[in-house]
């Protein structure tokens, strides 16, 4: 049992337990001769009665009274059925008894009831002691839903009697899960009383604090709390959030680096050394169905349907993000013409949430492609756009050609009903008073976040960004044992602000040293030395294609995947921890250029992203084995597996691996052999 | 000191192994295949496997194995899915999974899903996201994962996903650290940890750290150093660890 110390026993309770446990193995021993040898006699009944008195956890004893019950079940005396079923009761009100939380107990009640037999009262009152012994017991309450549902008790009812345990005592965390689970289905189903969400959940918001006021380091009421935030400000139906390329976009392809440019503009992007050109889709939640019924690519240049891919490290068909690549190679394009292409997302049904919930609103975004020069083959030898991360190399950039603030795209985004942003607004007041009490600044940070999330964008309402990172940096210090979780938060904060808008971009903009022109393929976003332990922001980001990360904390890249358009990232000087980690890169079919130096692969016994990353192990892959063996020859595969895993697949040109506990001499000739096109290595030609 | 400590743990678990006629031991006698499960990765973790006899353990757990593919708790016991995963690990770890035949205990396991996608205990039918962690498991440990519907699998677990990001034993279960890290495993194993919303999950899960610094299974509820392995095991499966305090 938990939280009980264990003792040495004394010479008198020595002899007496030595007793008991002679005791209980004849019992056990006789119970399962019986067992084996199928008899049901009354005798045998009472034995095994009464071992199950004793040890409740002897589950073939159950089994057994399950086939004897069967066994003696006569067809045409009901009479005698009932009290066959009534003396099974029994034996288990006795056995929870002895031990109320066993599992096998529990459920022969289950079984029985199921045949059709005792009265709902009796099981509610049974109920009812128990709820009174520990309000806590999950199996009492599993056992709680199992009855109220088989004999149809109404969520209404059941939500009432959620309201008296609250009563009794507000901390009781089971209570509060149960309701959130009533709540949940009520919503779900629009019953009579529950169609109007807000007015429910205003109620529930005062219903809460009677317990969250009281003694704020009672948990019960604040993960509730957290759980009505959520209900207020999620969107159910997906929604576009943003695209690459955006609405009103001009696209220039460029065959080789050449030519003029037409200054720093997010809008009107220039991709060089390419003759793909990849169309990306950014939803508010994972969803699946996107393909060419759903989004309908209207254009002069397209003559067959386009195959839609999910952004998934998993290798699942739902993601976030979605990517088409137009083969503009393929087409028979004229040179300098401007061709308009024309994306309609969600005309037709069959873009899903994983709760089932369809796409919003149907969109529209219509963007212009242009081909400068012809795409031609690179030269063999040649190296990658950038070949230095160096400050020297880059030089500020001082303005965008564009003059709209927002950088997000103008997607159509449903005005939110005023009753959000009244229900967080009046809950921040109660928030405001904050002592040092750690969960009740969380609470405002959160409220603040959720607030700003329901302002419309064109409000010029002063946002609390500042306010919210001030508060996390505080929590830091007031939590301690918890600060990475408040340091993850603030960094996901800071990079909103940054990537909110072209003024607060600008700063971070940089043009690479040889260029020659002014356009985004060498314009560089440069994030170091910003204490940033998580990456974010993905869906304002995925105009970038040269990125420097390092001398940051990061030890993961979730969602970088989206990114379609990098080909150069510097991730040195972080945490990363395990080549798992660089799962999101396999996805990353222009990156050419990577620098990982200075990391700690190759540091840790524990992989903490190895679930997370699509492999053989998360079964989601098929892992080239062959090829593998064949390139890892006598090296040690345990150690090289997970590099190979991501980087098969790439195509790059420069990488940078110096400065991790992995990077011997073998491991770097197993990677020149895995990456063919390689042709340098930590900043030596090969 | 590191050496001292190892050499009491053991003692403690070899000698719980021999004392089989204490009560606790009766008591438990049912689930000694559990028991075997823990106390000889404990010993393979201590460095000392080769104090056990081998044989003999195998030869019991055969003893344990029935028509119908599934391993019972002990001799004379009726077969459960909690133990026939406990027998595959442990003649796996002995490396003898040869020794039996794979795929009628993957049969057993097969019959025991539901059209839901759950699994039962045993042919009773009492349903728990314990039996799919450990339907999965156990089966991925035998390479025969793809003879369950691993879509029906993991859409049951999902729909056992509460209001805090955790897991309970049935659809509308309150979450708990044991039911969690069975979910989070067998979500794992299945690739199919996006399901599951990690941050608010990372963040409940650390907030089972109490002021002394132990870790309990759910609010308001005691510590206990078994609370240690499934909530950090969870934490770690879907890296959040780092917002743990190392102390």
């Amino acid at each position: 049992m938990h939280g009980r110390p264990r003792k040495p026993l004394k010479e008198e309770d020595e002899s007496v337990l030595s007793a008991k446990a002679e005791k209980l193995h004849s019992l056990q021993s006789q119970f399962l001769a019986n067992h084996q040898n199928r008899i049901y006699t009354k005798e045998a009944l009472d034995l095994s009665a009464k071992l199950l008195e004793i040890n409740p956890e002897c589950y073939t004893a159950w089994n057994y009274r399950k086939l004897a019950v069967q066994h003696n079940l006569s067809e045409s005396n009901s009479d005698s059925d009932a009290s066959l079923f009534d003396q099974e009761l029994k034996v288990v009100e006795n056995a929870l008894k002895k031990n109320f939380k066993s599992y096998g107990a529990w459920h022969h009640r289950k079984w029985v009831l199921s045949k059709g037999h005792s009265s709902i009262d009796n099981e509610l009152r049974l109920l009812n002691d128990f709820q009174k012994a520990d309000a806590r017991n999950f199996h009492a309450w599993n056992y709680r839903r199992f009855v109220t549902a088989l004999m149809k008790i109404s969520d209404e009812d059941e939500l009432k009697y959620t309201e008296k345990v609250i009563g009794v005592n507000f901390s009781n965390y089971s209570a509060w899960h149960n309701r959130s689970v009533l709540l949940s289905t009520l919503f779900k189903r629009k019953a009579e009383g529950f169609s109007h969400k807000e007015k429910v959940l205003q109620e529930e918001y005062k219903y809460v604090h009677s317990a969250i006021f009281t003694d704020s380091d009672d948990q019960s009421g604040w993960f509730y709390h957290l759980w009505l935030i959520d209900q207020t400000v999620k969107n159910d139906a997906p929604l576009l959030v943003s695209s690459w390329p955006s609405h009103g976009a001009n696209i220039t392809l460029n065959g080789n680096n050449s030519l003029h440019g037409s200054g720093l503009s997010l809008l009107n992007s220039t991709l060089s050394d390419t003759k793909t050109l990849p169309v990306i889709l950014c939803f508010n939640q994972a969803v699946e169905g996107v393909n060419s019924s759903t989004v309908v690519v209207k254009s002069e240049l397209l003559k067959e349907d386009l195959v839609w891919k999910p952004l998934s490290t998993n290798n699942s068909s739902t993601a976030q993000v979605w990517v088409v690549y137009l083969n503009m190679g393929n087409m028979k394009l004229q040179l300098s013409k401007t061709y308009s292409i024309e994306i309609n997302i969600g005309h037709s049904m069959g873009i899903l949430s994983s709760n089932g919930y369809h796409y919003g609103a149907p969109s529209q975004i219509t963007f212009e492609v242009c081909v400068q020069t012809a795409y031609t083959e690179p030269v063999d030898g040649q190296r990658g756009k950038l070949t230095s991360w160096k400050d020297n190399d880059f030089r500020k950039i001082d303005h965008f050609e564009e003059s709209n603030p927002a950088v997000s795209a103008d997607h159509h985004i449903p005005t939110t009903s005023n009753w959000c942003m009244e229900a967080i607004d009046e809950e921040i007041t109660n928030f405001q008073d904050l002592s040092d009490c750690k969960i009740r600044k969380l609470t405002l940070a959160r409220l603040l976040i959720a607030l700003d999330l329901l302002s419309p964008q064109h409000d010029k309402r002063k946002n609390h960004t500042e306010e919210v990172l001030k508060l996390y940096t505080e929590l830091m210090k007031l939590d301690p044992t918890h600060s990475l979780y408040y340091k993850d938060e603030h960094s996901l904060l800071l990079l909103q602000q940054i990537t909110s808008s072209r003024e607060s971009l600008i700063p971070y903009c940089h043009y690479y040293k040889d260029a020659s022109e002014t356009n985004t393929s060498y314009v560089c976003l440069r994030l170091q030395n910003l204490s940033l332990s998580r990456m974010g922001s993905f869906e304002n980001l995925l105009w970038v294609q040269m990125l420097d990360l390092s001398h940051n904390e990061l030890r993961s890249i979730e969602g970088l995947e989206a990114m379609q358009l990098l080909s150069c990232l510097n991730l040195s000087h972080n945490k990363f921890g395990s080549f798992t980690a660089l799962g999101p890169l396999r996805l990353l079919k222009s990156l050419k250029v990577l620098n990982i130096s200075c990391n700690e692969l190759g540091s840790h016994s524990i992989d903490t992203r190895r679930y997370l990353c699509s492999s053989p192990l998360a079964h989601s892959e098929v892992f080239a084995w062959d090829r593998f063996e064949i390139l890892c020859g006598s090296y040690s595969a345990t150690k090289f597996w997970e590099a190979f895993l991501i980087f098969e697949s790439l195509n790059l040109t420069d990488l940078n691996i110096a400065g991790n506990a992995v990077a011997d001499e073998n491991f770097a000739s197993f990677i020149v052999k895995v990456l063919p096109t390689l042709k340098l290595l930590n900043d030596e030609e090969l | 000191m590191g050496e001292l400590v190892a050499e009491k743990r053991l003692r403690y678990i070899l000698s719980i192994e021999k004392k089989k006629d204490s009560f606790e031991s009766v008591v438990m006698e049912h689930l000694r295949m559990n028991g075997a499960y823990w106390g000889l990765t404990t010993l393979d973790l201590l460095g000392k496997l080769d104090t056990v006899d081998v044989d003999e353990v195998v030869s019991w757990i055969i003893s344990c194995h029935h028509h119908d593919g599934g391993f019972a708790g002990n001799v004379g016991h009726d077969p459960h899915i909690l133990y026939t995963l406990s027998a595959v690990q442990v003649l796996a770890l002995f490396n003898k999974l040869h020794l039996i035949d794979a795929d009628k205990v993957t049969n057993y396991i097969v019959s025991l899903q539901n059209e839901d996608g759950s699994f039962s205990g045993d042919i009773w039918g009492e349903v728990d996201t314990r039996f799919s962690y450990i339907a999965i498991c156990c089966l991925s440990i035998l390479r025969r994962l793809d003879r369950i519907n691993v879509e029906n699998a993991v859409k049951y677990i999902i729909s056992c996903k509460n209001m805090d990001g955790g897991f309970g034993c049935t659809p509308g279960g309150e979450s708990h650290a044991g039911q969690i890290f069975c979910c989070v495993g067998a979500l794992a194993i299945t690739g199919s940890l996006d399901l599951v919303d990690k941050d608010l999950l990372g963040w409940w899960l650390c907030e089972r750290q109490v002021k002394s610094g132990g870790l309990n299974g759910r609010p308001e509820k005691l510590p206990d150093v078994c609370y240690s392995w499934w909530v950090l095991s969870s934490l770690i499966m879907i890296d959040r660890v780092h917002w743990i305090s190392k102390g």
